[in-house]
């Protein structure tokens, strides 16, 4: 059926004429009809948009013009603007909000062709790991509908895990790709900091948020990161290092590879048949020629705390534009300013989103700023210091992407601090800029767990050969959820 | 008890770049509302700032001008509030790590003396929105066509003791930007306007007293009146043993009064914090030596090469350099008539400037050129016509007549140097006037203005005056 086929196969599949992007694109477009009541991975379903972009990608094909990319739908996380479509970021506040304009991201995969089918479910300003604090209502994990995807691109993740799109973006400020695609069973890669454009990608965390991919595989994500990546003159943060060819690089030897496993990833709060699959893990890679070395990173123990002032104090400050005057959410009949102000956030924005405002708010304030935010960014500084040195002996790090597999719907709601915790092993990768990327790895209870790989800045290339090579030995990322999704 | 008054000013001198500091929209002023405001600067969801490398470069070339120190690395941070005209709800500017940092200037008191007042600090910062309270009934109007514009603040040390103080260090910071180029210091346009710190203290206390701040002046005589009054108020609470609130007041030209805005436990806490969205800024020794040598002469300089080459006041020097244009013309007209910079002095800041004046023109808008000038001061200098001669051929000129040669042709104010004809003259007057003859020789002395007044009118005019003078009291005196 057309609908598994990755990236790879339905550009072959388009190139040989087996199919056409427009016979492709109706039948995703029905599958979401079908499938998505019980999932909720979307928020918004572009057909006639998508319909218009594969028949012209149709013609591109026909005239020779066409790319890797052209004709293969992909969904967006609901985070990304999108020229005159609503842009809701899962939140109440943007509910009545069409952006103007194309982030970058969009812009530039619209370049090359793709099909967007419709923007996918958040966590609300992509602050959640489990995304039930978004405005349109929770996703349901593929894999056992009372779980969770995982968060915040969870609509990403099941849309994929359940073979209604071939890929989506995704963003990641302290795991918001790699979580959910360990649960969702499928690979997620989370770039360095600056590889992929923020422009038009609505700012939770702005120097921790980066773009990426949620595909069935790694060759997947090669292909569609290269075409996403790059300076863009609109993001000064963006980097203006030359993109290599990530696909070009997929199937070399593992011979030499020498793999650190930071052993306090592998701590009492790791789940010990979670821990097995990793470590199930290693032992195909010692096969594919790799050596294994513990490595201790005694400064990860402080990444959640660390990060838990950070990106407040940034979103605090991100999202004070969002204030009923010129856009979005405005409260009925406000009696004068302040009464605008107060209840066009207070009723637009959800109770996560208030917490880390009020939070954010609170470490930057007069009296508390350098007890809070000046401390914790002495503490990221301490954090990438410790990736570096590691870096130094080992090519890349290999450790599990969550404590668990997915839980239950409501399970974690009632206690932040249990939610956060969820993002242990990945926030510190954040902190310090670095790529990761999540892979299936086995199964806990019937339900899909990841094995997190962690690379060196601007090692996007190695990362994706490393996790590609696992991917030739294995088959956990072809298991699908369910006879639904056959 | 006396008191001694302590004065700082926070100058806002808007950089004069096309487009805005962080966004492609155009700076021009007087635009339909919200016509230049992009995504950008309406803060819209997903938009980044860029920096305008332009407004990094002017505010370099202020750092060097005034021998500042010009940071090699600095950081734009975000100030967090909220108002309707501030679409982020913060403003991007410097904080802890400004780009020009302690520097001097030298401003030229009233009386000519120099004073020597301390610059603290010069960051970069995008402007806000307005707010248009008229117009709309019950509701307010937002433009964002000011929102982003790049200013450069200046922050002086609390150095000078009286209004007239802060004034000249104004004006001298007003002349410094319009010759460096990088502001058109508009004030009426708001393009040039302070804030002013201002408090007072017992003479002979090295303690400052509680200060309070006055925001939003636009015009030098509204600096110096609000400063005064302020000052008069302060005085008088604590004459009468009250204490001065730490404050932010606003001066009402209308009243000729300062008063009350809101109070230090009424501010803001604005949260400030690096802007993660922009890279620190890192400049090399290279690209800072490149702008050094953009620099103009300065006007300090300027006033110094007027005094010691050409010879001029130090007043003249100062009116000559207040503006880099001023000073262009009058160099101008000095290099065409190759000598006599101090009576081309005269006439630039004299006849000159009241034409201009009188016709509400700036000096590039002159109908009378600097070579038209020197060319018509050139006829004065060879004695062809006389400086009272040159007043009628300049206001010729001013409406058009054509160049000072046409019009001293045309009407006949060649001025007589014959000194024959001079004498046959002087012998008509005294003989028409034989009783006025009488009287001079008899002693009185003061008829001899009679005499030169006569001849002048029998001549219109034309005759040279320091030979009628010496030709009139040799015959005179019979």
């Amino acid at each position: 059926m057309m609908h598994k086929k990755t990236v790879a196969e339905i550009s072959r599949s388009l190139q040989a004429r087996e199919f056409s992007s427009v016979e492709i694109t109706r039948h995703l477009l029905s599958r979401i009809d079908s499938l998505d009541k019980n999932l909720n991975s979307f928020i918004t379903v572009t057909a006639d948009f998508a319909l218009a972009a594969a028949a012209a990608a149709d013609k591109r094909i026909a005239s020779g013009d066409a790319g890797p990319l052209t004709g293969v739908p992909i969904a967006h996380k609901d985070i990304f603007c999108t020229d005159g479509v609503r842009t809701s970021c899962g939140s109440r506040m943007l509910d009545n909000f069409v952006s103007p304009y194309d982030a970058t991201v969009v812009a530039r995969l619209k370049d090359a062709g793709m099909v967007m089918l419709g923007k996918t479910n958040m966590d609300e300003f992509a602050m959640g790991s489990s995304n039930e604090t978004s405005f349109y209502g929770p996703v349901h994990n593929p894999w056992d509908l009372n779980t969770v995807p995982g968060g915040s691109s969870g609509g990403s993740a099941a849309a994929v895990a359940a073979r209604l799109a071939p890929v989506a973006t995704g963003t990641d400020t302290g795991g918001s790709i790699r979580q959910p695609a360990a649960l969702a069973g499928i690979t997620g890669v989370k770039p360095t900091y600056g590889r992929v454009s923020r422009y038009g990608m609505i700012a939770f965390a702005s120097s921790l948020d980066q773009a990426g991919t949620l595909t069935q595989n790694a060759e997947d994500a090669a292909l569609v990161l290269e075409a996403m990546s790059g300076f863009d003159k609109h993001d000064s943060t963006s980097s203006p290092a030359a993109v290599p060819s990530y696909h070009g690089s997929l199937n070399e030897s593992l011979e030499g590879l020498r793999v650190g496993v930071p052993q306090e990833f592998l701590d009492e709060g790791l789940d010990p048949q979670n821990r097995a699959a990793v470590e199930a893990a290693l032992e195909v890679y010692r096969s594919l020629g790799a050596t294994i070395h513990p490595v201790s990173m005694p400064s990860l123990a402080l990444s959640v705390p660390t990060y838990y002032v950070v990106a407040p104090a940034e979103a605090s400050s991100n999202l004070s534009r969002f204030d009923g005057v010129r856009f979005g959410y405005r409260c009925e009949n406000p009696v004068d300013l302040v009464d605008m102000y107060k209840r066009s956030r207070g009723e637009g924005f959800g109770e996560e989103v208030k917490r880390r405002i009020m939070t954010g708010t609170y470490v930057l304030s007069a009296g508390y700023y350098d007890a809070y935010y000046l401390q914790a960014q002495k503490v990221r500084q301490l954090i990438a210091e410790d990736f570096t040195r590691v870096f130094k002996e080992v090519d890349v790090l290999m450790g599990p992407t969550t404590p668990e597999p997915a839980f239950e719907l409501g399970a974690k709601t009632a206690d932040p601090i249990t939610m956060y915790l969820n993002d242990i092993y990945t926030i510190g990768v954040n902190l310090a800029g670095l790529p990761g990327v999540s892979i299936p790895c086995g199964f806990v209870n019937d339900l899909p767990v990841g094995l997190q790989l962690i690379g060196s800045h601007f090692s996007e290339a190695k990362l994706l050969n490393v996790a590609h090579r696992y991917q030739q030995e294995t088959d956990w990322h072809q298991r699908l959820p369910g006879s639904d999704y056959e | 008890m006396e008191w001694e008054t302590v004065i700082g000013l926070e100058i806002h001198a808007q950089l004069n770049t096309l487009s805005k500091i962080f966004s492609g929209a155009s700076t021009a002023y007087g635009a339909e509302p919200n016509s230049q405001a992009c995504l950008v600067d309406l803060g819209y969801p997903g938009q980044l700032p860029v920096l305008n490398a332009q407004a990094v470069a002017k505010a370099v070339k202020f750092g060097l001008a005034t021998g500042s120190k010009v940071a090699r690395r600095s950081v734009f941070a975000r100030k967090n509030y909220f108002y309707p005209d501030l679409p982020k709800g913060y403003q991007i500017s410097q904080f802890e790590l400004p780009i020009v940092e302690t520097g001097k200037l030298e401003v030229v008191l009233e009386d000519g003396s120099i004073k020597i007042v301390g610059l603290t600090r010069a960051h970069l910062e995008e402007d806000a929105g307005k707010s248009l309270h008229e117009d709309f009934a019950g509701m307010t109007g937002i433009d964002l066509n000011r929102a982003g514009t790049p200013l450069l603040e200046i922050v002086s040390e609390p150095e000078m003791y009286n209004a007239k103080e802060a004034v000249a260090y104004m004006k001298t910071i007003h002349t410094l930007v319009r010759y460096l180029d990088i502001s058109d210091g508009n004030m009426a346009e708001g393009s040039f306007r302070c804030d002013a710190n201002v408090s007072v203290r017992p003479k002979g206390s090295d303690k400052l007293g509680t200060r309070s701040e006055i925001k939003n002046l636009n015009s030098f005589r509204f600096v110096e009146r609000a400063i005064n009054f302020e000052v008069e108020r302060q005085i008088d609470i604590l004459e009468s043993g009250g204490k001065v609130v730490q404050e932010t007041r606003l001066y009402d030209s209308v009243k000729d009064e300062t008063r009350s805005m809101r109070s230090k436990e009424e501010a803001n806490d604005y949260r400030y914090f690096p802007d993660p969205d922009l890279l620190p800024v890192v400049l090399e020794e290279s690209y800072i030596e490149d702008i050094a040598k953009t620099l103009p002469e300065l006007p300090g300089q300027k006033r110094k090469r007027f005094i010691d080459e050409h010879g001029l006041s130090a007043y003249d020097a100062g009116v000559l350099t207040a503006s880099r244009e001023l000073g262009d013309y009058y160099e101008h007209v000095v290099e065409r008539l190759g000598s006599d910079p101090k009576l081309a002095a005269n006439w630039v800041s004299g006849e000159l400037a009241g034409a201009l004046n009188k016709a509400g023109l700036d000096i590039t808008e002159s109908v009378v050129g600097p070579e038209a000038l020197a060319d018509m001061l050139g006829r004065i200098v060879d004695n062809t016509i006389s400086g009272k001669i040159a007043k009628d051929v300049f206001e010729a000129m001013w409406s058009g007549e054509g160049t000072a040669d046409e019009i001293i042709e045309a009407r006949g104010l060649k001025q007589i140097t014959d000194s024959s004809a001079i004498e046959a003259v002087i012998d008509q007057v005294m003989e028409a006037n034989p009783g006025q003859l009488a009287d001079y020789r008899s002693g009185k002395d003061k008829l001899f203005g009679f005499f030169v007044g006569q001849v002048m009118k029998a001549t219109q005019g034309k005759a040279n005056p320091a030979q009628v003078n010496d030709v009139l009291r040799k015959k005179l005196a019979g």
